[in-house]
């Protein structure tokens, strides 16, 4: 069976460009890059070159860029430096609809005598700024806020948050994971303080992803050990996928215009086709500060994870808002907190696309997804009811 | 991914008896829009008292609609007195089993069933027993210790996996755990009495507690607390936002807010709330 993939927020597909770059590593140079003998040195030159692409993507400096194993261990780092470098500062101030790498480590720290401020967001998903900034007071240790969210793709105004944050002397990190190659980012014009990526979010492989920090900003390691990355993190560097990272980076760079134009235009085809098609959907967020590749969208009266199961007889890929897939019984967070009603929270689906999707793909879902809407409607005891 | 077996894809993919019985003999809908899952079965008897025929309507995942599915497979035939006897052990064992996780959507079904007997027999609607221990499903202390006596469950996670109290907010983790221990006849060892503070120390640690503890949780509803006066052991509070039209400010108060201070600042406080 074909798989359509429409997936791309969860993980993406590794580049064959990406991959072929990376290979050569793996079968042939597998010196260790901090060896003496030039077997194993040449390679650091290879991660310089992958640190100069990643940097790049972000309009930052090489030397601002630290790798690590994922977006999640980027967070942690970042949110533990900042903390470390502000031991007299107890607070964090975060939003109410962050991805679990910060909001289970922001609960963890709450739970170890931090106080912890959410920054709640309207029904759009658009967050209160204004009760963000009153919020920076003089023991906040770190003001932590994606860039896009994973669920509905907005987008928040980041680098203006930044600016602010800053003004008050206060560490700035964002969770760009959803953002990174997919809307431009210019770092050297910023405030920004930490970055977290993710390479498989950008067709790199997973178990790599970067923490850029800004020239001058307070650090402290998460990994102790060697000296790697300047002794920012201990560890022998994992060199295929640092090298996959940086061809993604470059690939991404190169697909932006597309994935703002393209992409977006599936997406924009995707959501319509749907919406036409079914009554009682409504998406999920802001429509137009979103990313160009996502589209969460609630279907009333049924529930998410029965959806997914009979899209998955077709072989169509997608996620869902719904209790029933993750381990808690509570709808996502992040529609709870945009105060989206338990009927619609149940039943949404995320669609998230990227450059490999297909227009007759996008067709092919907007055929299937309409008759399972109405025959998990027809089985339901609240459809007829609520007609 | 959900570790399902052939048959409950095959009864989700393909489920038996969908839809309503005009002249039902018995009907027993369970859940609600809000808890993710609900189960309206409906049967109909022959002359011989024997269900001849079973049909259902669900709201849910797939191990929901394919155990109501299996359920009224399960049925027919059978004479009310051999139904009754339907566990959600059998249910779920008709399906081939099912992931722990959603063993509740076997619990929905004997639930269902149940009310529809009770239905048939003119029996009241059977008042709910017990005291609402997880506010977010609705759950009873009653039924927790049901799941827990029946299904020799030990900690929490086993008793959200099968009726789902404690999988939502999280608050009432400590009590289920209480009631966990207390069925199964494990006793606990009373906490260590806490230290004698002073006046000034006391207000000062429930300001603390409010701002760090309380009001977090509160405001991820959309409500907010405020902190009026502190009278000897009574500390009298106001509440704003959602909290204070919420008909379960009561329980929230009483239940969290009370429970929180007693555990980080002195065991004999009571909360006390003004308009």
């Amino acid at each position: 069976m074909k798989i359509i993939y429409a997936d791309n927020n969860a993980t993406t597909r590794v580049a064959k460009k990406v991959l072929d770059e990376m290979r050569p590593y793996l079968e042939t140079y597998y010196g260790n890059p901090s060896s003496m003998h030039s077997f194993g040195g040449q390679i650091a030159k290879k991660i310089n070159e992958a640190r100069e692409k990643t940097a790049s993507l972000l309009n930052a400096s090489p030397e601002e860029i630290l790798f690590t194993s994922c977006g999640t261990e980027s967070d942690s780092t970042a949110i533990r430096a900042a903390i470390r470098s502000n031991p007299d500062r107890k607070k964090i101030v975060t939003t109410r609809v962050e991805h679990p790498a910060i909001k289970n480590l922001c609960e963890h720290f709450a739970k170890n005598e931090f106080h912890v401020t959410y920054v709640p967001v309207d029904e759009n998903g658009t967050l209160d700024l204004d009760y963000l900034y009153k919020n920076l007071t003089d023991d906040t240790a770190i003001v932590s806020i994606m860039w896009a969210n994973n669920e509905t793709g907005v987008i928040f105004p980041v680098e203006e948050i930044a600016a602010k944050v800053k003004e008050k002397g206060i560490v700035f990190h964002t969770d760009a994971v959803q953002a990174v190659g997919k809307i431009p980012i210019d770092l050297k014009n910023t405030e920004i303080d930490m970055l977290s990526l993710s390479g498989h979010k950008i067709h790199a492989p997973k178990g790599i992803g970067a923490l850029y920090i800004k020239k001058g900003t307070k650090f402290s390691p998460f990994l102790i050990g060697g000296h790697q990355e300047k002794g920012r993190r201990g560890g022998t560097e994992n060199v295929a996928s640092i090298i996959g990272l940086g061809a993604a980076s470059e690939l991404s760079k190169s697909l932006m215009e597309e994935e703002n134009t393209k992409v977006k235009e599936m997406r924009d085809s995707l959501e319509k086709g749907l919406l036409e098609r079914i009554d009682n959907a409504i998406v999920n967020g802001a429509k137009e500060k979103r990313l160009p590749n996502t589209t969460s969208i609630a279907f009333e009266y049924v529930e998410g994870e029965a959806i997914l199961l009979m899209m998955d007889e077709y072989g169509i890929c997608a996620s869902s808002g719904s209790a029933c897939t993750s381990g808690s019984l509570e709808p996502s967070h992040v529609l709870r907190a945009m105060g989206v009603p338990f009927t619609a929270a149940h039943g949404t689906i995320r669609f998230s696309l990227s450059t490999y999707n297909t227009m007759e793909e996008v067709n092919f879902i907007i055929e299937k997804l309409p008759p399972i809407i109405k025959k998990l409607r027809e089985m339901s005891p609240f459809w007829k009811k609520n007609q | 991914m959900w570790e399902y077996t052939d048959k409950v894809k095959d009864h989700f993919l393909n489920p038996r008896n969908v839809g309503e019985i005009k002249d039902a003999d018995g009907i027993g809908e369970v859940g609600s829009l809000a808890c993710g899952d609900a189960l309206k079965l409906f049967f109909k008897l022959d002359e011989s008292k024997r269900i001849k025929d079973a049909k259902f309507q669900t709201f849910g995942c797939a191990s929901a609609i394919a155990s109501s599915s299996a359920l009224t497979e399960m049925l027919k035939g059978l004479t009310l007195e051999e139904a009754e006897k339907i566990s959600n052990e059998n249910i779920a064992e008709y399906l081939g089993g099912l992931p722990k996780e959603k063993m509740h959507c076997s619990v929905l079904g004997r639930d269902a069933l149940e009310k529809a007997i009770r239905y048939y027999r003119g029996e009241s609607e059977k008042k709910i027993e017990g005291e609402i221990v997880c506010e977010c499903f609705g759950v009873t202390d009653l039924e927790i210790k049901r799941a827990v006596a029946e299904n020799g469950l030990i900690n929490v996670e086993g008793v959200t996996d099968y009726v789902k109290a404690g999988g939502g907010c999280g608050k009432c983790h400590e009590r289920i755990q209480a009631i966990i221990n207390q069925t199964n006849g494990i006793q606990i060892q009373p906490k260590m009495k806490k230290k004698a503070l002073t006046n000034i120390q006391k207000i000062k640690l429930i300001e603390e507690t409010l701002s760090r503890e309380i009001q977090p949780a509160l405001a991820k509803d959309g409500g907010d607390i405020e902190l009026v006066d502190v009278d000897g052991d009574k500390v009298i509070v106001k509440l704003r936002g959602t909290c204070a039209t919420c008909s379960k400010s009561q329980l929230t108060l009483k239940n969290y807010v009370e429970t929180k201070l007693r555990e980080l600042v002195a065991e004999s406080l009571e909360v006390e709330e003004v308009q």
